[in-house]
């Protein structure tokens, strides 16, 4: 079929399409909402996958974690009435890795203390984390007021504190915190700088709904005030622990480095820790597993929504039947007066296609626009990739000819003679 | 096949021992049997016989909507036995007018969009297409009713247009299916006038009817029964319309 001639007959079926408005408008919705949900489907999957790296990066993606872990099997020491239980990294761990390990920027050393912080009548329960200046390169965090913490206090062992943005405005709603005291425990810090606070995690430890909350003193007046031995308060029984060092943040100098040296790592732990008290956390690694379950779900989700732009299709099938039955005069006619096959096919085939390409451009806007409503709705963050519109637009397209094909084949293999004759 | 010692013209349409069977379950119908038949150029027939004596399979047949179930038939020379399914498309919208007994125009399409309907599937749709429908539509009398719908019309106005469209192509034969038969005496009267105009401008036209009057009007009448051809009467009317053409 020529140029002209197809032209003529894209007009005659988009005429056929606007004499039965409410047919084609319904028919049409199909494709739209498959369309849609295509879009919006992959970008809810885009969205969490991007949501959730953003979460990692935030441990660092050149950094290897390793955290002390209280293993199961440690009960009491004896029977006597109060339990010590010791577990988890110490200085030797320390040590080895800063000495041993090729690719190692650093190693920080963290403690954790678990005392109430308190400024006024105000208290909370933030992570109080005992550590290094350099704490804050390695992570990536930034700094809002002050500064944070300096190699003089680690020297002087000064009694000073570093509050991330969430305890600052819970403990000094009204007021800069810099040069404020808070109490921790039974001492009393004075505030030197804030810090952005850390974008929570589900693995992170603590109450839900606590928060990550974090406030920063140096290592050694953590050391000096607190001790290895804390008395943790759980379910009315008390109980003491004794851990060395709550986490070790090993800095890798560069990406190709971080799975070797995350390798070695767990090696050396393993030999060196046979209770298996501690975990190895690796922010890339996990990116990449959350990359893995993205991909996963993006798949289903936009399987689910492919389904649904099938079943479109079917509609479309069946509303084209149903019009190809009831025009079977108009094809004997055509027929009769000259029609070939292929052109009878074209003409049915042009209705289909031009309802899923209109079908499917309304649902590219909609699809555009939802990541705004789910943001306004659900509060989900939704990306739409620059492929996902093109992607369900063609598999749209695609549909629209697969849906017309059986009906425009019947339409054009009708005997004209009979379809003539057909009341 | 140029005859040139035969005083017939040359033939436009050629049956040679045609025959049709259809399958009605365990039966075999032979709706024309063997049937062979010369329609000339020019001439003006009109196909007669009962029901269920193979006028319509003659019809389809000579309209190239059907193909023999053996036999040969030819157009302007052309066996179209052996084509396939778009050639004879290809014939249908070339060489073929046809005009039907509920005049089949397509509802969706005004007037002059039904005349083209013929043109639509030409592959090369000749220049200055709407400006011959145009003049057919003025010649068939509904040169103001252009953009009707064929609701819109009566049934003599519908089958004017049905006329028109069949003229559009140049066809080289007009083929009628019972023309006048949905139509009131008066309003046949009209149409059978127009065909006899045609006629007159020397088109091969072939009517097929039950109506002894509609059949009474044609140039030369073939009468079948039971698919073979039961009388032939050749110039029954003394070409009065030849001559009155002769005299203007």
């Amino acid at each position: 079929m020529k140029g002209p001639s197809l032209l003529r007959t894209v007009r005659l079926g988009v005429s056929s399409l606007l004499l039965h408005k409410l047919r084609s408008l319904l028919t049409m919705l199909g494709v739209l909402f498959g369309v849609f949900a295509v879009i919006a489907m992959l970008a809810i999957g885009e969205g969490g996958r991007v949501e959730a790296i953003e979460r990692i990066r935030g441990l660092g993606t050149l950094n290897v974690l390793a955290r002390s872990v209280k293993p199961p099997e440690v009960f009491a020491t004896g029977q006597q009435a109060v339990r010590v239980v010791s577990y988890g990294l110490t200085e030797a761990d320390l040590a080895r890795v800063s000495a041993t390990f090729p690719g190692v920027r650093c190693v920080v050393p963290v403690r954790e203390i678990f005392e109430e912080v308190r400024h006024g009548d105000r208290a909370m329960n933030p992570r109080v984390l005992a550590t290094q200046p350099i704490y804050i390169d390695v992570t990536g965090r930034n700094v809002v007021e002050g500064r944070f913490l300096a190699e003089e206090d680690e020297r002087n062992v000064a009694n000073v504190c570093v509050l991330d943005y969430d305890v600052a405005r819970y403990l000094f709603p009204f007021e800069s915190p810099l040069g404020q005291e808070v109490k921790i425990g039974g001492d009393y810090f004075s505030v030197v700088g804030t810090v952005l606070p850390r974008v929570r995690q589900e693995s992170d430890p603590g109450k839900a709904g606590a928060g990550t909350a974090e406030i920063f003193i140096p290592l050694e007046t953590g050391r000096k005030w607190y001790g290895n031995v804390q008395v943790k308060i759980r379910a009315g029984s008390r109980e003491m622990e004794e851990v060395e060092l709550h986490e070790l943040v090993v800095a890798v100098d560069r990406q190709e480095n971080v799975m070797f040296v995350a390798d070695s790592v767990r090696e050396m732990l393993v030999r060196n820790h046979p209770n298996g008290d501690y975990e190895v956390r690796v922010p890339l690694e996990l990116i990449r597993e959350v990359e893995a379950q993205a991909r996963l779900w993006s798949f289903v989700l936009a399987a689910i929504a492919v389904i649904s732009l099938v079943v479109g299709g079917i509609g479309i099938t069946n509303v084209m039947l149903a019009t190809v039955t009831e025009r079977t005069r108009e094809i004997g006619i055509r027929r009769a007066l000259g029609a070939k096959r292929n052109q009878i096919v074209v003409q049915f085939l042009v209705e289909t296609v031009t309802l899923c390409i209109v079908g499917g451009l309304v649902g590219v806007a909609a699809g555009l626009l939802s990541p705004w409503v789910l943001e306004q709705v659900l509060h989900k963050r939704a990306i739409v990739t620059l492929n996902s519109p093109f992607l369900a637009f063609s598999i749209s397209v695609v549909i629209g000819v697969v849906a017309g094909l059986y009906p425009a084949w019947r339409a054009a293999n009708m005997d004209p003679v009979e379809a003539l004759r057909h009341e | 096949m140029t005859r040139t010692d035969d005083p017939t013209p040359p033939p436009v349409a050629e049956l040679e021992r045609v025959t049709r069977t259809y399958r009605m379950g365990t039966n075999e119908v032979r709706a024309l049997d063997e049937l062979s038949f010369a329609f000339g150029r020019g001439e003006y027939w009109a196909v007669m016989g009962s029901s269920g004596s193979g006028k319509s399979t003659l019809l389809n047949l000579l309209g190239c909507l059907d193909r023999p179930s053996s036999g040969h038939y030819r157009i302007e020379g052309v066996d179209v036995s052996t084509l396939d399914d778009d050639q004879l498309s290809e014939i249908r919208s070339q060489k073929l007018g046809f005009v039907f007994q509920s005049y089949n125009l397509i509802a969706q399409l005004n007037v002059l969009e039904n005349i083209l309907v013929p043109l639509f599937y030409q592959d090369d749709p000749p220049p200055g297409a709407e400006q011959r429908a145009r003049g057919l539509a003025e010649r068939v009398g509904l040169g103001n009713r252009l953009d009707h719908r064929p609701m819109e019309l009566s049934g003599g106005q519908q089958q004017r247009v049905a006329i028109a469209r069949a003229l559009v192509n140049h066809p080289t034969l007009i083929l009628a299916d019972e023309a006048t038969g949905n139509l009131d005496s008066q309003t046949a009267q009209e149409i059978l006038a127009l065909l006899d105009e045609l006629h007159a401008e020397g088109r091969t036209i072939l009517i097929v009817t039950h109506e002894p009057d509609v059949g009474a009007r044609a140039q030369h009448v073939l009468r079948l029964k039971d698919g073979r051809i039961e009388t032939v009467v050749r110039d029954q009317n003394p070409a009065p319309t030849r001559r009155a053409l002769e005299v203007r």
